[in-house]
């Protein structure tokens, strides 16, 4: 397995995930047009939440983040599930090239694209006046510890494309879990003004972890302690999902 | 009967059991260099595990193969760079180009892009796509979409072709174009092993055909040398006897 070899194998992987997208115009518009949805929607709903540091979009600007890079990751899995139904998967199981190429690339192809978003939002939050403490630098590790916990959500979709049959299963699933891992986070509320239940559940969700990292670096600044502890936190979630992921492969791939 | 030195696909007591079914049953055959070899065989005897095994996408219950030389189980990788294949289901990216779909493929075979857009052009030109190269694969009609899949799957040069029932659901013009096709890939010096259940198919397509029923060879040979064994005066009839069926009335 040389490097050229896993080099040219994503290469054409990327290349087609991208193509893919491109030649779906609506869900392009989509990808662009939710986060800012979240932005204006959810922003101007709850202005009246009382939120640390006073100003709600600037408290859900995080939120907006962290939600869309698990909403696109949760669903990324899918078109490894399209590609095993349609037996396109098969056949290229049938050529020498790596089989964890075709999960890898779907984690670069989703980071690549959930940071696109990320940045669409922040320049968009920053046009709205949110104004950001730790500056360009401590923006981009936020994303960076955003893309940590998207690799792992991407994890368990691929996890969840090996497991069922067919998308008409994938997609139900999919939409049942992803709004209440939502709310039970601090995407858009803080932990104070959660019942205490819903608090207990919203500490142990890592989305929780992803959000209040980037929080405190558009809100505060730099919080060397914490963000490293968040860290650490994520990349445990990222290998209990991976290993969760290679246990399906293995069952899937037959 | 071949010797093992220049065979291409070599079968020697493979069984397959998937739980209780046994899917295939010591089945022991040759491949030849250069060949256009036929599985037939009644709807589940066992056609596609044999090519999947060969493929080295299934683990044989018991018994070898070696397909160019490798070892299915020994050498996987060995073995999956020197062959290609054409499944029966449908495999290439509708939300693709054409060219786009040969230069995957391409990639997936470690080619350099350079190499690859060159061989994708040649074998465009060979299979008469030479000016379909830009149109998206979902607007082909089925036997171009075809030709399509089986330039796919010689990007890599294969020592051995697998096309699983190639022409099902063509036309008969373009069932005739398909053969004609492979009838050329063969003559560059690639083996192809094909299964169908058009025995006038494998009849003009074929230098020999091995008949498998539940699991089992029951006869082996070219379509010539069978219907004189068999005393048939096409190849249907050969196949009804070897199968132990026997045509209603
Ligand atoms: N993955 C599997 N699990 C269980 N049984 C299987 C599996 N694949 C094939 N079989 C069984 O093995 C037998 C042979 O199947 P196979 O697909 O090889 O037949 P075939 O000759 O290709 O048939 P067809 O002409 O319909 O394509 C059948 O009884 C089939 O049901
Ligand atoms: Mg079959």
């Amino acid at each position: 397995m040389s490097t050229t070899n896993l080099w040219r194998e994503h290469r054409v992987l990327l290349g087609r995930w991208l193509a893919r997208l491109r030649r779906e115009p609506l869900a392009v518009l989509a990808l662009l047009a939710q986060p800012m949805v979240w932005l204006v929607l959810f922003g101007h709903l709850f202005t009246k939440m009382s939120v640390p540091g006073g100003s709600y979009l600037r408290f859900m600007t995080a939120g907006a983040v962290v939600m869309t890079t698990f909403n696109a990751c949760l669903t990324g899995g899918v078109e490894l599930l399209f590609d095993r139904e349609s037996g396109f998967l098969v056949r290229l199981l049938a050529a020498p090239a790596s089989r964890v190429s075709l999960v890898t690339s779907r984690f670069v192809y989703l980071t690549a694209l959930t940071g696109v978003q990320g940045v669409v939002i922040l320049v968009a939050a920053w046009l709205m006046g949110v104004h950001y403490a730790s500056g360009i630098g401590g923006v981009a590790a936020g994303l960076a510890v955003g893309a940590l916990f998207g690799a792992g959500i991407t994890a368990l979709s691929v996890a969840l494309a090996f497991s069922l049959r067919s998308h008409s299963q994938f997609f139900p699933l999919v939409g049942f879990a992803s709004l209440p891992l939502t709310f039970a986070s601090t995407a858009l509320v803080p932990l104070a003004l959660m019942p205490g239940w819903m608090r207990a559940v919203a500490r142990l969700n890592p989305m929780t972890y992803a959000v209040d990292a980037l929080r405190e670096l558009i809100m505060t600044g730099w919080q060397v302690a914490p963000l490293v502890g968040t860290v650490g936190a994520l990349l445990v979630f990222d290998v209990c999902c991976v290993a969760t992921a290679t246990a399906a492969l293995r069952h899937g791939m037959r | 009967m071949t010797s093992s030195a220049d065979a291409a696909v070599e079968v020697i007591g493979l069984r397959k059991d998937f739980g209780a079914t046994r899917a295939l049953d010591a089945a022991t055959f040759n491949v030849a260099r250069g060949e256009i070899f036929g599985l037939l065989g009644p709807n589940g005897a066992g056609k596609t595990t044999t090519m999947r095994i060969l493929l080295t996408l299934l683990k044989p219950t018991a018994g070898t193969a070696r397909v160019a030389g490798h070892d299915v189980t020994g050498e996987p990788v060995a073995v999956r760079e020197r062959v290609g294949w054409v499944p029966q289901e449908h495999t290439v990216d509708p939300l693709l180009t054409v060219m786009e779909n040969m230069t995957f493929m391409g990639g997936m075979y470690h080619l350099r892009p350079i190499a690859a857009r060159r061989q994708a052009a040649q074998l465009l030109d060979l299979a008469g796509l030479a000016g379909h190269g830009n149109k998206m694969a979902k607007v082909l009609s089925g036997g171009t979409r075809r030709k399509l899949e089986l330039a796919m799957s010689l990007m890599h040069v294969p020592a051995v072709l697998f096309l699983d029932e190639p022409t099902v659901g063509l036309d008969i013009t373009a069932r005739r174009d398909l053969w004609a096709y492979v009838r050329q890939v063969s003559g560059q010096g690639t083996t192809v092993v094909l299964t169908t259940h058009y025995l006038e198919e494998a009849d003009a397509l074929c230098d020999r055909v091995a008949i498998i029923d539940r699991g089992r060879i029951q006869a082996t040979g070219a379509p010539g040398e069978l219907k004189i064994a068999y005393r048939a005066s096409s190849l249907d009839e050969v196949f009804l006897a070897a199968t132990g069926q026997e045509l209603a009335a």
